[in-house]
């Protein structure tokens, strides 16, 4: 599939504001992060969100009609995903409100505000309405079966880990950046778990597309299961809109490269500065978890090339 | 709305012949012509007689090679002609196949639709884009395995086969011309026009004489549109034949130009 620069900007980029959107709920629930580091990651997360959803208009024909993507939620995960998107800035907007009166007052770096049942359930809100989202992003290629390459199993707990991976990084580094802390030992460890758990849930997930054939052959195409058909002439000469979009091809050479890329940055990286945190004298936690982020944001962007790059479509074996 | 309405009686949809399609491509150029001017139109082009043309069709013809029954490519240079079994085996063969949209039943195009732009028609099935409603983002033509629908950079939509339903329903046509323009262009009689949910249709009489098929039926989006696999080829012609009987090379050379032979060999088709 043609890798679409806006698209994978929007899938990577709002998947990370949604992902850090969580983090953040998590962190108000469990009482870990200060009033101040929670309200800059909300707005962190809203701006990355935006701007993703932004850069998703670049692909579309005509995105002045763009709000006709609420009302199809019944049957389009596409529409479902628009509907999700939008709704989670209420919870997200309500929070940051709530954050406000503690980021003022006295304690605004210090103790964890303690929320109310009010409070609870707008975290609570806000973290049901950033997980759908994402999950809505990955049922949109997990529907499609002519790709089988998206419709593997992987595809959704994965786009749900880059998310969380990429999210919580950011939160650490933000609380980091300013509380001067080091994270606290269960959200390092939750951290070393998802990088490990990503990388290897990709590496699974590579393999397997690597090994599958396309469920059908040439011969089921044209009508003649069985038979063994080749191309003699295509119906034109030159490139159409099914040969650039859906029969992109990436070199197999360049494709190892990259996802070796691709893995280093967002699991190896991230993995290093976690551990290395506290053992190299005179470099801030903040500093180790900064990069941690940014790595796992640009692998995230690499595997997200990748993901359309290497998906092939079944409408491929007419040309 | 693109939930998919209930199954309608009447499906309107083509049979196209893969026996008789000689790959003229006079069926995509007379739907380029017609569906240029009609509810889908225009049907933009980029560059149309430049180096390098490109532009928006509901319909391309593909020309394959098509190996023997039950050979494979590892087989290949193996002359099936020269095989002694008294049962030939079908030759090699070209095979010309146009590819439009199927009108499925349960067409993923309709479904993944974000804005209700792409809707299949409650009363004939017809599978339609209102263009007024697209956005243009594509994710239809990714859903559809048979490649039905191309997208339009000029106008920012996606467009799509409408089975000619401004022709097939015209009162201002000769009764004789409310059929697809790609049907009626068709020099061999290759495609034909019809409703697929009455058995007693012509189209529907076809499809269970030939034995019909519907394209990768594995998806699950029962295509309306059938394609008649090619009738068996005989093996490597007369001579072949008759080498198979055991006739020596040089009677099979004189028979081949005896004219009563000829004739037999014209009407024993």
């Amino acid at each position: 599939m043609h890798p679409a620069l806006s698209v994978i900007f929007f899938t990577t980029l709002s998947g990370a504001g949604y992902g850090l959107l969580c983090w953040a709920a998590l962190g108000a629930l469990g009482g870990s992060a200060s009033p101040r580091t929670l309200l800059v990651a909300t707005l962190l997360a809203l701006a990355m969100a935006t701007a993703g959803l932004l850069a998703s208009f670049w692909h579309l024909g005509k995105p002045m009609r763009a709000w006709r993507a609420f009302s199809q939620w019944r049957t389009s995960w596409l529409s479902r995903e628009g509907v999700a998107a939008v709704l989670a800035y209420v919870p997200a907007l309500l929070f940051a409100a709530m954050l406000l009166p503690a980021m003022i007052g006295p304690h605004a770096l210090g103790e964890p505000v303690v929320y109310g049942a009010r409070g609870i359930a707008v975290a609570l809100a806000l973290l049901a309405c950033a997980l759908a989202t994402v999950a809505c992003t990955a049922m949109i290629y997990a529907s499609l079966k002519p790709i089988p390459a998206w419709g593997h199993r992987l595809v959704l707990p994965g786009y749900l880990g880059f998310a969380l991976l990429c999210g919580g990084l950011l939160l650490a580094a933000l609380d980091a950046s300013q509380a001067g802390r080091a994270p606290s030992p269960m959200a390092a460890k939750a951290l070393l778990f998802l990088a490990a758990a990503l990388g290897a849930l990709k590496l699974h997930y590579w393999r397997s597309i690597d090994a599958a054939a396309l469920p059908a052959t040439r011969g089921d195409a044209v009508g003649l299961p069985g038979r063994t058909v080749s191309v003699v002439e295509r119906p034109n000469t030159e490139a159409n809109y099914i040969t650039r979009e859906m029969a992109f091809v990436v070199a197999r050479a360049h494709g190892e490269r990259l996802r070796g890329l691709a893995l280093l940055l967002f699991a190896i990286a991230p993995l290093a500065c976690l551990l290395a945190i506290g053992r190299v004298p005179g470099i801030a936690p903040a500093a180790w978890l900064w990069i941690a982020a940014i790595a796992a944001l640009a692998g995230a962007f690499v595997e997200r090339w990748l993901f359309f790059a290497q998906a092939r479509h079944v409408v491929t074996l007419y040309y | 709305m693109t939930a998919l309405p209930p199954p309608s009686k009447k499906k309107l949809g083509l049979v196209i012949d893969l026996d008789t399609c000689v790959g003229c491509h006079a069926c995509a150029v007379s739907c380029k012509e017609w569906n240029a001017g009609g509810i889908a139109g225009p049907l933009t082009d980029s560059d149309p007689y430049g180096k390098a043309p490109d532009g928006v069709w509901f319909n391309r013809v593909h020309s394959y090679e098509v190996l023997g029954d039950g050979r494979r490519e590892e087989e290949d240079g193996e002359s099936c002609a020269s095989s002694p079994s008294s049962r030939l085996p079908s030759p090699d063969m070209t095979l010309h196949f146009p590819r439009s949209c199927l009108h499925c039943e349960t067409p993923a195009c309709v479904t993944v639709c974000p804005t209700g732009a792409s809707y299949k028609r409650a009363e004939d099935g017809i599978v339609l884009v209102d263009e007024d409603k697209c956005i243009g983002c594509k994710l239809c033509s990714w859903a559809c395995p048979y490649g039905a629908r191309e997208y339009s950079p000029v106008e920012g939509v996606m467009k799509k086969c409408t089975l000619c339903v401004d022709r097939i329903y015209n009162e201002h046509l000769d009764e004789a011309d409310r059929q697809p323009a790609c049907v009626q262009a068709c020099p061999s009689r290759a495609r034909h026009f019809g409703d697929l949910g009455d058995p007693e249709s012509d189209v529907s009489k076809l499809v269970a004489a030939r034995n019909g098929v519907d394209l990768m039926p594995e998806f699950g989006y029962r295509p309306t549109n059938k394609y008649l696999p090619p009738r068996p080829r005989r093996a490597g012609g007369d001579d072949a034949r008759d080498d198979a009987r055991g006739n020596a090379g040089a009677a099979g050379d004189a028979q081949a130009t005896n004219p009563l032979k000829w004739l037999d060999r014209i009407l024993g088709r």
